[in-house]
């Protein structure tokens, strides 16, 4: 029992296999974000990895450029429904960041400049591709962008790749994010469209 | 406050929407009863939805358009309308060569059909339980969730000061031109401002252009009381500039809420 618009053909270029269903290719870049950009310099930055007994391990910028880096080419899935292909990256895998600390930890909590949050499964972070990426098209990330630095799942609409991230906690349970407060779906994979609370 | 914090507790305390349900949000069928041009670009849709029942202003809704071989085309538009139940008012500005925008102001006659799904959005909204003044920013086609408010204010017996502040291309590119001039003749607790980017008015003080500090009014202090809460909506790049407007200006960054609208 599908609705029809009468009249609507569309421009049919949404056939790219890459595309997530509901999703469109936008080649500019937007922004969702809550309120303003935080500004955050480089010097300043820093990633607090919070493991299960409260210890915390903090990464500096430099901590950051010391670690293993790669350059990687992702497609990314916003849920406002657009999708941008072969986007690259530069960035250092969340697995080398977290290093032994995950073993027990079932979820993560990632803070953010700004207070936002996001939660995921750490199998997501650690199992999948998942990076705390730095720069975009080879330049800086921009701070509109998440910039200095911040999270990149590619499997997951964007909203849990948190922009300005500055801290990872370890949990044994799953406790909702931001987005995932007002309404997002607790997981949030695009192929699944799980955009909203019950998808 | 963190935003976290102010999250859950609007979560808790505003919504009216997905975070208080269960089970998905289901997409409903609308039909077009009625449409007006509001400027050159922009077209008010008043949609009989069966099943919708209401929104906070500010919320938002996902717009699914089918073809007949079954193509579909997703996007999302902001509720212009205060609530009601079984209807749904939506503006949409057409942007060049826009697949969803297109359709909507130029081709969609009243009795056609389409599909919606909401109301979403936990964050960006604003209900008469809100005390406080409020300090509405706007760009382009993001005056349409302010709008929302602006009307949800004057319906509600909230007593809240509102002050707009719109920014649009020209004169001609104001939309609810005649609504909003009167909002700010017949309620003196409201004040809108207009400002242009490109050219204004003969009579005009201000020099065309974009958002500058001095056009925004300065944050309350402890003697007198300002905007408690700023909602921020437009184009990624007016938002972007606004904000950081505001923050310079000493507006609390938790106290800015903002929506992008793309590009
Ligand atoms: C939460 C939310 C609420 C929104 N509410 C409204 C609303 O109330 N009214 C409204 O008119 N729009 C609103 N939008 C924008 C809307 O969802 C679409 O992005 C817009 O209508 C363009 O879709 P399209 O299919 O016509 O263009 P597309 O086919 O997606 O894009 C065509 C071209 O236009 C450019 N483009 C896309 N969006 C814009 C834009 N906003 N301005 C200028 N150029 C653009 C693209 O870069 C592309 O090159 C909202 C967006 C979000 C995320």
């Amino acid at each position: 029992m599908s609705v029809i618009s009468r009249g609507f053909g569309g421009r049919g270029d949404n056939d790219d296999a890459r595309i997530p269903p509901g999703q469109h290719e936008t080649y500019d870049f937007p922004v969702l974000s809550a309120g303003p950009t935080p500004a955050v310099s480089r010097e300043e930055w820093g990633l607090d990895v919070t493991d299960l007994d409260g210890a915390v391990t903090r990464w500096g910028w430099p901590d950051l450029m010391r670690a293993p880096s790669e350059e990687f080419t992702v497609d990314i899935h916003c849920v406002t429904t657009w999708s941008k292909l072969d986007t690259s990256w530069r960035g250092v895998r969340v697995r080398d960041v977290l290093g032994d600390l995950a073993t027990e930890a079932e979820y993560a909590l990632v803070r953010c400049y700004g207070g936002y949050t996001t939660n995921l499964p750490i199998g997501d972070l650690v199992d999948r591709d998942a990076w705390i990426a730095y720069e975009y098209e080879g330049d800086d990330l921009e701070s509109a962008h998440g910039g200095p630095a911040r999270l990149l799942v590619p499997h997951l609409y964007l909203w849990k790749s948190a922009k300005w991230i500055n801290g990872i906690e370890l949990h044994l349970d799953d406790e909702p994010g931001f987005w995932e407060t007002l309404g997002y779906h607790e997981y949030g994979d695009p192929w699944l469209e799980q955009r909203y609370v019950g998808d | 406050m963190s935003a976290t914090e102010r999250a859950e507790g609007a979560a808790k305390t505003e919504s009216s929407g997905p975070a208080s349900r269960r089970g998905p949000i289901r997409w409903l069928p609308a039909r077009l009863r009625a449409a007006r041009m509001e400027t050159r670009l922009a077209r008010t849709l008043v949609l009989d939805v069966p099943g919708w029942s209401g929104h906070a202003p500010g919320q938002h809704v996902d717009v699914r358009l089918t073809a007949e071989d079954g193509y579909t085309a997703q996007r999302s538009y902001s509720v212009a309308s205060p609530s009601a139940q079984d209807q749904v008012e939506l503006t949409v500005q057409r942007v060049q060569g826009g697949e969803v925008s297109t359709y909507l102001t130029e081709i969609m006659l009243p009795g056609d059909q389409l599909e919606i799904r909401g109301p979403l959005g936990g964050w960006f909204q604003w209900t008469a339980r809100i005390r406080g003044p409020v300090l509405l920013v706007g760009g382009g086609s993001g005056v349409v969730p302010l709008m929302a408010m602006l009307r949800e204010r004057v319906r509600s017996d909230s007593s809240s000061p509102f002050r707009l502040i719109y920014s649009a291309r020209t004169p001609d590119h104001i939309i609810y031109t005649s609504e909003l001039h009167q909002m700010g003749q017949t309620h003196p607790d409201i004040q809108i401002s207009r400002l242009y980017t490109r050219s204004g008015l003969p009579d005009d003080t201000r020099e065309p252009g974009r958002l500058r500090i001095e056009d925004l009014p300065p944050p309350g202090n402890e003697i007198t009381e300002g905007p408690s809460r700023v909602y921020v909506c437009g184009p990624t790049g007016f938002v972007e500039h606004a904000a950081r407007l505001l923050v310079d200006r000493g507006y609390r960054s938790s106290d800015i809420r903002t929506e992008r609208f793309g590009s």
